[in-house]
């Protein structure tokens, strides 16, 4: 029914998605604090830089990727001679891409997150004897949950529907870089690949459909636990 | 001791304050709101900063700016009670109450002497509650473990922000209660921010009165709650005396206590205190009469005194005040408000007798929980 070729697409994009949202979620959390909760000089620059994705063509993003981290590039040769690593048509290509791509709309969850926790909470925690990393840990972590949950979500439905920057960047390599929007537009390419093309949608879907549930679930656990709405 | 002299400015606004005050029972921070007491009670807890100044409580620098020296709130060991509670919406009632416990466990070791879990928890009766989310507790439980969590901090200090002002008159009357406990049981001082005059009255030694940002008086209770100069800044207490005295009887079928003030008997609506316990009337200049001798009357309390001055005060009032016996103690001197023309008329001068008379009903009684010279 569903070829070697399908199910690797399958894994590929779920697990670039997974490693991206890994990634993406500490990444974002460091740049939205800056922007919740500080000033400085500077601070709209750095709005507009995470936002860049969002607003640039994929392919620019995934030209800029390629210039900066393939082989010749300043930073990709930096870290071929020091760590070994390779980008360029490698499943770590596909999940730097991703994380990019998905960084806005979780940098944007994170800040909203952050801006929903009461700043008085944390105060008192600072009064009973925290530290302001035991307060981080102990009080907004956990109360801004719910954010972090809706960041991780957006960021994995990003990842999975990332085609330009991707395509671009480390190319349609089978069970490496391709994922299902790229299997996709490979089947499509063919002669008789439409039967082909249905299927891989049929389980973008179904993966797309299986994480929303999972997010509503916790989403929902969550709000329990923080004797929210419904509780 | 509490010694601070602190400017900390707010966008708009700015707040000096200069104190010291021996740092024992409860001290309430009163005035209008919007006069910087909260200011500067936050100010004292470390979560903002001043920008000159220095503030010692008991010997220890916690903020001196000329010596770079700030302290941050988790080092001041000094217990907050927010007007909200704050309690951890994530945390269980009795997490809640562990969550300063077991930092200042982990920092002074398990030696250290402080408020133990099943006392505070007894004492604030929340032993039914420790299971439950704060989001199901009403306004006074809430409150109430919030004074648990700061206490089982260990703190040196407990700093109250109107820790009443959210509740309900039933449930303020209640927690009243359990503060009123809380110096005796735990032998902590308390710094109070309030502009209630019966948290004041019911709790409060001594006295800090800010206005516009000030601090323009401080001393004990009594004496500054009956110093009629600085009632215009006060605003919302109306000018008056508070007196100390002792419950002396309870007439039950009449709901009324009488009280023995400086020797004399006071009869006022009932207090809630047993025979012998301590307690404060505040009667208002405005509600106090004066006549020559003691009349029969309506007004069923005639307390003699000897004039000890008579101020001019605005518009057509002069205002007299009485010392209820020789050497009169700080709570044994009684306010008349009266006409300038009644002074005047009557010849009313320092060194007479006079009797002031007011009736039972402009009496407000408290209990207090301290003993009174």
């Amino acid at each position: 029914m569903i070829t070697e070729l399908e199910r690797q697409a399958v894994g590929v994009s779920l697990r670039v998605a997974a490693t991206a949202v890994a990634f993406g979620l500490p990444l974002s959390l460091a740049l939205a604090w800056p922007l919740a909760r500080m000033r400085f000089p500077g601070k709209t620059l750095l709005e507009a830089l995470v936002s860049l994705p969002l607003v640039l063509p994929p392919v620019v993003i995934g030209y800029a990727l390629l210039v900066s981290f393939g082989r010749q590039g300043p930073i990709g040769r930096f870290l071929h001679d020091v760590f070994g690593w390779q980008f360029v048509f490698t499943f770590r290509g596909a999940v730097l891409a991703a994380t990019v791509m998905a960084l806005p709309l979780m940098v944007r969850a994170m800040r909203q997150a952050l801006e929903a926790v009461d700043t008085g909470y944390e105060a008192a925690a600072r009064t009973l004897g925290a530290s302001r990393l035991g307060v981080f840990c102990s009080i907004t972590l956990p109360l801004m949950a719910p954010g972090l949950l809706s960041g991780a979500v957006l960021g994995f439905a990003a990842s999975l529907g990332e085609f330009g920057a991707t395509i671009t960047f480390v190319s349609n390599v089978p069970g490496e870089t391709q994922t299902l929007p790229l299997a996709i537009y490979s089947a499509l390419q063919q002669p008789e690949g439409d039967a082909a093309a249905a299927r891989l949608v049929a389980l973008s879907v179904l993966a797309a459909l299986a994480a929303l549930a999972l997010a509503q679930w916790c989403h929902h656990r969550l709000q329990r636990w923080l004797g929210q709405a419904g509780a | 001791m509490l010694d601070l002299d602190l400017a900390i400015e707010r966008p708009g606004f700015r707040v000096e304050a200069r104190v010291v005050l021996p740092l024992a029972g409860v001290t309430a921070i009163i005035g209008r709101s919007g006069s910087g007491k909260s200011t500067l009670l936050l100010g004292l807890a470390g979560l903002l900063e001043p920008s000159r100044g220095h503030l010692r409580l008991n010997g220890a620098t916690l903020y001196d700016a000329a010596a770079g020296i700030d302290l941050p709130p988790e080092r001041r060991a000094l217990g907050v009670v927010f007007q909200e509670g704050r309690l951890f919406p994530h945390l269980s009632v009795r997490h809640n109450l562990l969550y300063g416990a077991r930092r200042a466990a982990a920092r002074r070791g398990a030696t250290s002497a402080g408020p133990r879990f099943d006392d505070v928890v007894e004492l604030l009766g929340v032993a039914p509650l420790l299971a439950r989310r704060p989001h199901t507790l009403s306004g006074g439980e809430r409150q109430r473990v919030a004074i648990g969590r700061a206490l089982l901090a260990q703190p040196q200090a407990l700093l109250m922000d109107e820790p009443l002002a959210s509740l309900d008159p039933a449930r303020r009357h209640e927690l009243l209660g359990y503060l009123a406990e809380l110096p005796r049981h735990f032998g902590l001082p308390i710094v109070y921010v309030t502009h209630q005059m019966d948290e004041v009255l019911r709790l409060a030694e001594q006295v800090v009165v800010m206005s516009e940002g000030r601090t323009v008086a401080s001393g004990g209770a009594l004496e500054l709650l009956s110093d009629l100069s600085l009632q215009p800044l006060v605003g919302r207490f109306e000018a008056g005396s508070v007196l100390a005295g002792v419950v002396l009887e309870q007439l039950a079928q009449w709901s009324l206590s009488v009280v023995t003030v400086a020797g004399q008997r006071v009869t006022v609506p009932q207090i809630a205190a047993p025979v012998g316990a301590h307690v404060r009337l505040r009667i208002r200049a405005r509600d106090v009469a004066l006549q020559p001798a003691v009349l029969a009357s309506s007004a069923s309390n005639q307390l003699s005194g000897t004039v000890l001055r008579v101020l001019e005060r605005e518009g057509a009032y002069a205002a007299v005040e009485l010392a209820l016996r020789a050497e009169a103690a700080p709570g044994e001197r009684l306010w008349a408000l009266v006409t300038r023309r009644s002074v005047q008329g009557l010849g009313i001068a320092p060194g007479q007798r006079w009797i002031g008379s007011f009736k039972a009903v402009a009496v407000e009684g408290r209990a207090t929980a301290r003993h009174e010279a």
